[in-house]
C-alpha cells in the first residue's frame, strides 16, 4: 500500500457543510453566491466550478440558494446532524429522521 | 481531502478607497420594510438608494417569505376594526407595545397587500386548492388563519415576495447598494444631534469605504441580536433573523444622539437556545402550525381548552373565539412574554399537561399529528402555512418531504413545549434574547416616524414595540412617502469631514494585526458571556454595575484585538462592534428601571415590586454631546388619538404618491 499523503490542516468549523452542491448540475454560475444573505460562499478560482463555501459556520439555512439555483438541483441543503428532526408514521409506528 | 485551505481573495481590494454618492432618501437594510420604504419613497417622487450589508434579492428576516398577513384589520372579510385591533395588541403588551406602528400596521396591511399583489404576489386562492375550506371566504377567495369568525389575519403564498420587491425596485429607479454595511450617521456639520445629512459604509466584498450625501434616512436594520447567546456553530438554522441583524441601526443611532425605549426588555426563550431545531421545522401546534394535533407517544390526543378552560372536542373549536370572547389573539399557547390578556387568549393545549404526563396520562415524546386532521388544515399547514414562512420551503417541506415525511401518513416529533407548553420562558436562565421574537424596544418615533434627530426615520422591527412582516411592510412603505415628503422641504446639508474622516479611521482599525489577536466571534462571545452573568435573570445596582464595568472594559481592551482579515471579517467585526453598543444600551436602560417588571419580563431583586404604578411608563434613553446617557420617559399611550394622528398622514402620504406617478407618466 502506497503511504498516504497527509496533510496539516486547522479543525474546520462546525457544521461544516451546509450544503451540498451536485457536479453534475452545477456550472459554477455563482447566483447561490451572489444571493447568500450570508455571504457564505466565494465564487470559485476555477471557472465553472462550484463555488467555495468559505463560511459554513455563518449560514442561516434559509435555503435561498437551492430555491434561486438557475439550474434546478445544484444545490441541496444539508441539516447538521443535530438538527435533524425525527418521525413517527402513525400507521405501523416506525421512526424516521431526516437524512 | 487535499483541497487548499485559503484563497485568494476572489474581490479587489479597495481599503481606503473612498466612493462617493448623493440622494435624497437613502434607507439602510435592504429587508422588508427597506424596500417598501423604497418603493413609496421613489413613488413619491425622491431619488432614492438603498444600502444593503446582504444582497436585496433575499436579504433580511422576511426575505425568503411570509405566509401570515397579521392583523390586517382593514381586509374586506374582518369583522374588527383597526381601532379595536390596536388597542388589542397594545393592550395584550399591558401598554408596552406602539400604539403608532401597531396603527400603521392595523389600517393599511390589507391595502398594502394589494399593492403586493399588484407587483405579482399570490394572495388569494385563485387556483381553488381550498375551495369549502372554513378559513377561505368564497367571494374574495381570501384565506384567514387563528380565528376563522372574525378573519383578520390572511394566509398568503409569500415564499417569493421579497423577489418580487426588489424587482420592483429596479423598476421604480431605486439605486442599490448591495454588500454594503452602513457604519456611522453623518450629523450636518458634525454636531451630536444635529439633522441627517448622510450615511458612511464600507463594501463587504472590497473594503472600500463609502459615504453618501442624503436629506433623509430610513433605518431599517432590525434589531440586535447574539446579545446573550452566540454560538456559530450551532444556531444558525434555529434563529427568526439571520447573521445580518445586529442592532448596526440602533448603535449607529444612539452614538448621534437618537431616543431609544423599552430597551430594558430581554427575555428568556428557547429560541435563543443552541438546542433549538429549525424553526418551523419540528412538531408543535403555535403560531405557523396552528391548530395541530398533538399526540403523545401511545397516540393519545392532547386536548385543547379555550379562555374558559372549556375543553374542545373539534378542530374546528380551535379556530373560533370562546363564549363571551368577541375575537382572539394567536393561539397555541404562544404566549412569549408578556402573557396576554384573557379577554384575547386564544385556544391552546391542557395548562396541566405537564403534570398528567407526570402522572403517567401521556407518555411522551408527544408528536404533531396531521394526518388525523382534516384535508384542508393538513393541506394547509404543511403546504401553505410552513411551505411560505420564511426558512421553511426549501429547509422544511423540500427536505423533510425528500427524506421522505409524508404528513399524511407521518407524525413530526414535538420537542419544545414539555415546560411551558410554548417557546416562552423555556430554554436556560441565560438563554436570553433580545427581540429574536416577540414586541422588543428601539428607536422612539413620531407619527411621521421619524426620531428626534431631524431626518432620520425609522421602519420595522427597529421600531420600539413593533413587530411582524406586515408591520415592516406597512411601516415601511409609511416611513418612505414620510422621509420623501420631508426630504422635499430641506437641501443637502453640510457633511464634516473631521466626522467622515474619524469614522474613516475607525472602520480600518481591525486590518491592523497584534500579537494577541483574536477573530470576530471570540469578541461576540465574550460579550455574550457578560450580558449573561451580569443583566440576565435576575438583575441588580451591583449586577448592572458590573456588566457596566465589563463592557466598558471590553470596549476600551479587547476591541483592538480583534483582527479582520479581508473586508468580510471586517464587515463581521465592526457588527459585533455595533452589538456592544447595543448591549451596554440595554445594560442602560436596566439601570434605569428601578422596579421589576412581569410585562417587560424584567427582575430586579433589589426593586422587588412588580410593576408598581409609579413605574407604568415608557423609559427614554439617548446619548448626550458629552456621551452621557439621559434618561427620560414617557407615558403609556403617549401617542395620543389613533385616527386623528394616523388619517391626515395617510392622505397625505397616498396623494404624493399619486401625484408623483400622475406627474411622471405625463
Amino acid at each position: 500500500m502506497d503511504t498516504p499523503v497527509v496533510y496539516a490542516t486547522p479543525n474546520p468549523p462546525t457544521p461544516g457543510r451546509p450544503v451540498i452542491f451536485n457536479p453534475a448540475v452545477c456550472n459554477g454560475c455563482n447566483t447561490c453566491a451572489a444571493v447568500c444573505p450570508e455571504d457564505v460562499f466565494i465564487p470559485n478560482p476555477v471557472k465553472g466550478e462550484s463555488p467555495i463555501i468559505l463560511h459554513p459556520e455563518e449560514c442561516w439555512y434559509c435555503g435561498v440558494c437551492v430555491d434561486d439555483c438557475n439550474h434546478g438541483g445544484g444545490i441541496r441543503l444539508n441539516h447538521p446532524l443535530q438538527q435533524r428532526v425525527r418521525w413517527k408514521r402513525k400507521a405501523t409506528g416506525e421512526h424516521f429522521r431526516m437524512r | 481531502m487535499s483541497a487548499p485551505s485559503s484563497y485568494t481573495w476572489p474581490y479587489p481590494i479597495r481599503y481606503g478607497q473612498q466612493d462617493t454618492h448623493e440622494t435624497d432618501v437613502l434607507i439602510l437594510g435592504g429587508g422588508i420594510a427597506g424596500v417598501w420604504a423604497a418603493i413609496a419613497a421613489r413613488r413619491t417622487g425622491a431619488r432614492v438608494m438603498i444600502m444593503e450589508k446582504a444582497d436585496t434579492r433575499r436579504s433580511g428576516a422576511g426575505g425568503t417569505g411570509v405566509d401570515h398577513w397579521n392583523y390586517a384589520a382593514d381586509n374586506p372579510c374582518s369583522t374588527i376594526t383597526p381601532e379595536e385591533m390596536t388597542q388589542a395588541l397594545v393592550d395584550n403588551h399591558y401598554g408596552y407595545r406602539s400604539g403608532i406602528s401597531t396603527y400603521i400596521f392595523t389600517s393599511s396591511a390589507y391595502e398594502t397587500l394589494l399593492e403586493m399583489e399588484a407587483m405579482g404576489g399570490k394572495v388569494r386562492d385563485t387556483d381553488d386548492e381550498y375551495k369549502g375550506a372554513p378559513f377561505r371566504d368564497e367571494r374574495t377567495k381570501l384565506l384567514f388563519a387563528y380565528d376563522y369568525q372574525n378573519r383578520y389575519t390572511l394566509r398568503v403564498w409569500g415564499a417569493n415576495y421579497k423577489p418580487l420587491l426588489r424587482r420592483q425596485c429596479k423598476k421604480l429607479g431605486v439605486e442599490i447598494l448591495d454588500r454594503t454595511s452602513a457604519t456611522a450617521l453623518l450629523t450636518e456639520n458634525g454636531v451630536h444631534g444635529a439633522r441627517i445629512v448622510g450615511v458612511t459604509g464600507v463594501d463587504c466584498h472590497t473594503g472600500a469605504f463609502v459615504v453618501v450625501r442624503a436629506k433623509a434616512v430610513i433605518l431599517a436594520t432590525n434589531r440586535p441580536q447574539r446579545i446573550f447567546t452566540f454560538s456559530s456553530e450551532q444556531r444558525g438554522s434555529a434563529v427568526h433573523r439571520g447573521g445580518s441583524n445586529v442592532g448596526n441601526g440602533y448603535a449607529m443611532a444612539w452614538r448621534i444622539g437618537a431616543e431609544f425605549t423599552m430597551m430594558e426588555k430581554t427575555m428568556r426563550t428557547v429560541f435563543a437556545s443552541p438546542y433549538n431545531f429549525p424553526i418551523y421545522g419540528s412538531g408543535n401546534m403555535h403560531n405557523t402550525w396552528y391548530p395541530a394535533t398533538i399526540v403523545d407517544a401511545n397516540n393519545k390526543e392532547v386536548p385543547w381548552v379555550d379562555c374558559n378552560g372549556k375543553i374542545l372536542t373539534s378542530v374546528e373549536e380551535r379556530c373560533r373565539p370562546a363564549e363571551g370572547q368577541k375575537f382572539f389573539l394567536m393561539g397555541g399557547g404562544n404566549a412569549y412574554p408578556p402573557p396576554g390578556l384573557k379577554q384575547y387568549a386564544g385556544p391552546k393545549l391542557i395548562p396541566d399537561l405537564e403534570a398528567r404526563m407526570l402522572k403517567g396520562e401521556f407518555t411522551p415524546p408527544f408528536y404533531a399529528d396531521l394526518t388525523s386532521m382534516p384535508w384542508y388544515e393538513r393541506k394547509v399547514i404543511w403546504g401553505l402555512m410552513v411551505g411560505q414562512e420564511g426558512k421553511t420551503r426549501i429547509p422544511i417541506v423540500q427536505t423533510y418531504e425528500k427524506a421522505g415525511f409524508d404528513p399524511a401518513q407521518d407524525m413530526l416529533q414535538a420537542y419544545d413545549f414539555l415546560r411551558g407548553q410554548g417557546m416562552a420562558e423555556t430554554g436556560a436562565p441565560q438563554e436570553r434574547t433580545f427581540g429574536e421574537i416577540g414586541v422588543a424596544g428601539g428607536l422612539l418615533v413620531n407619527w411621521d416616524l421619524m426620531s428626534n434627530i431631524p431626518g432620520l426615520f425609522g421602519a420595522g422591527d427597529l421600531l420600539f414595540g413593533s413587530q411582524d412582516h406586515g408591520n415592516a411592510a406597512t411601516t415601511g412603505r409609511y416611513a418612505g412617502a414620510r422621509a420623501a415628503l420631508y426630504a422635499r422641504g430641506v437641501r443637502h446639508g453640510e457633511l464634516a469631514a473631521v466626522q467622515v474622516e474619524r469614522e474613516k479611521k475607525r472602520v480600518y482599525v481591525p486590518l491592523a494585526e497584534s500579537p494577541d489577536s483574536m477573530d470576530w466571534k471570540e469578541l461576540n462571545f465574550g460579550v455574550a458571556r457578560v450580558m449573561q452573568n451580569y443583566c440576565s435573570e435576575l438583575k441588580n445596582e451591583e449586577l448592572l454595575t458590573l456588566a457596566e464595568t465589563w463592557l466598558a472594559d471590553i470596549e476600551q481592551n479587547e476591541v483592538r484585538r480583534v483582527s479582520a482579515k479581508n473586508p468580510h471579517q471586517l464587515m463581521r467585526t465592526l457588527d459585533v462592534i455595533d452589538i456592544l453598543t447595543c448591549a451596554q444600551m440595554i445594560v442602560q436602560a436596566s439601570q434605569a428601571r428601578k422596579a421589576s417588571s412581569h410585562v417587560l419580563s424584567f427582575n430586579r431583586i433589589d426593586y422587588p415590586a412588580v410593576d408598581p404604578p409609579e413605574w407604568r411608563k415608557y423609559l427614554v434613553i439617548g446619548r448626550d454631546a458629552g456621551g452621557q446617557t439621559r434618561v427620560t420617559d414617557r407615558p403609556l399611550g403617549f401617542w395620543g388619538d389613533l385616527p386623528s394622528n394616523y388619517g391626515p398622514r395617510h392622505a397625505e402620504n397616498i396623494a404624493a404618491m399619486q401625484a408623483a406617478q400622475t406627474t411622471a407618466a405625463t
